[in-house]
């Protein structure tokens, strides 16, 4: 795979652009670079290794397909797809169709995640982040971003009161904000 | 951050899509106006988006990578095998093979070279367009002499509203509609112009997405038409040339 290797240094911006020239390899490049987050998202939600591939392969396929649906001028590519991989994980979770069209996600966001390096100061952070936060507040957060509870539901299964809910999980993203905010 | 502080909660849920329907529903009529809003959703969603890398650490089995590599293969996104040429045929003498061999390499690199170029030159020929495009729409809703109609519903609640935004002198119409109930599979909504003079002119079809929201941009319509009013009907799904009857909503210009 030494197409793939030489790719290693480009920007996400040029392996999308030799993508949407139907390169082969830069879309295995791309998948080595994004493949682990798209992945540990999926199975974090669904809890299964064979419906985590699957999401897996949608979302790449997908951007293989149309590369256009990921407009570079609204976010960047790593987070993007992380957010694809949620939603369609959670869609599959709840058995029901795809609810949001992907090309209406936008990903506004600061951390570039093309290096290996970066990934992993970025993910650090956000650990970092999550463990300083009182757990009532990390649970709430978890349960809407990983198992896609609305805050009723959230209510109902910690007994806590929705205005509590609403309050923890804004606080919990704002949290985040400011780690990558310094 | 100037989002408004009674939305600010609902924003975040919203970001995470954690939002029941009608509270939603109240907060989506709030962003239609509020770009300050608009602004902190777009924030919150990067901001959720961090909560993936909390899960990064489990890595893919390499069947997966395999599996994928080999559904791309299958579907090439465009057929760029090259002609075979038969060159040899063309080369009796073996003194000239080296030289003819070597002039075909130069020829084959070129005409992918030429691909690569026509490639590019097809992608910037659509950007151009689309830039074009997203120009047309963007002076269409600033201009001066654009009409504005607001189309209503004559009775009852989840009020389904659209407006029509016209520009006669190029035919330019958008339309954008709201609370709109979902309909059957082989029904549409369409939007009809209604001219001072003649028959409604078809505007366009369109279905609301899960939100009750849905949109026309710029159907093809006869040059500089003259409109009376905008109305909607409920179609079979391909559309129809003559509106049917009941008007569901209709509004008459400034």
């Amino acid at each position: 795979m030494s197409g793939t290797e030489l790719k290693g240094d480009l920007t996400d911006a040029a392996v999308l652009s030799a993508i949407r020239l139907g390169d082969e390899n830069a879309m295995a490049a791309l998948y080595d670079r994004y493949s682990a987050v798209v992945y540990s998202v999926a199975l974090r939600v669904l809890g299964d290794t064979g419906a985590a591939e699957d999401v897996l392969q949608e979302v790449f396929m997908q951007l293989w397909r149309n590369p256009g649906l990921f407009d570079a001028s609204r976010g960047s590519l790593g987070p993007w797809l992380s957010v694809i991989a949620r939603h369609r994980a959670i869609d599959g979770l709840r058995k029901r169709r795809p609810e949001t069209d992907i090309a209406d996600v936008v990903v506004s966001i600061e951390p570039d995640m093309a290096g290996a390096a970066e990934r992993a100061r970025a993910m650090e952070k956000v650990r970092g982040t999550l463990g300083s936060m009182p757990s009532t507040q990390r649970q709430a957060l978890e349960m809407a971003y990983f198992e896609g509870l609305s805050h009723s539901e959230i209510s109902a299964k910690t007994g806590e009161p929705l205005g509590t809910i609403k309050t923890r999980i804004r606080a919990g993203l704002l949290a985040l904000r400011k780690a990558f905010a310094s | 951050m100037s989002a408004h502080e009674q939305f600010a909660e609902d924003l975040a849920l919203h970001a995470l899509g954690a939002l029941p329907a009608d509270e939603r529903v109240v907060l989506e009529k709030h962003l239609e106006e509020c770009a300050a809003c608009r602004r902190e959703l777009e924030q919150l969603r990067g901001d959720m988006a961090l909560m993936a890398l909390a899960t990064a650490g489990p890595v893919p089995p390499q069947r997966a990578r395999q599996r994928l590599l080999e559904a791309i293969s299958r579907e090439p996104r465009r057929a760029a095998a090259p002609a075979r040429h038969r060159w040899w045929t063309f080369v009796p003498w073996a003194a000239a093979a080296a030289l003819a061999a070597g002039l075909v390499v130069l020829w084959l690199q070129k005409s992918d070279l030429q691909q690569r170029l026509a490639d590019l030159q097809n992608q910037s020929a659509q950007q151009q367009a689309e830039l074009q495009r997203a120009r047309e729409v963007v002076s269409t809703l600033t201009a001066t002499d654009a009409m504005r109609v607001t189309l209503v519903a004559a009775k009852t609640p989840p009020q389904p509203e659209g407006k029509a935004i016209y520009v006669r002198d190029r035919s330019s119409l958008i339309f954008l509609a709201s609370n709109f109930q979902a309909l059957p599979p082989q029904k549409t909504y369409e939007l009809w112009l209604i001219p001072i003079n003649g028959a409604p002119i078809p505007a366009g079809i369109f279905k609301p997405d899960v939100h009750g929201n849905a949109s026309v941009i710029n159907p093809p319509l006869p040059a500089g038409v003259e409109a009376k009013a905008f109305a909607i009907t409920v179609e079979p799904e391909s559309g129809s040339s003559a509106p049917t009857m009941p008007i569901l909503l209709m509004g008459a210009g400034e």
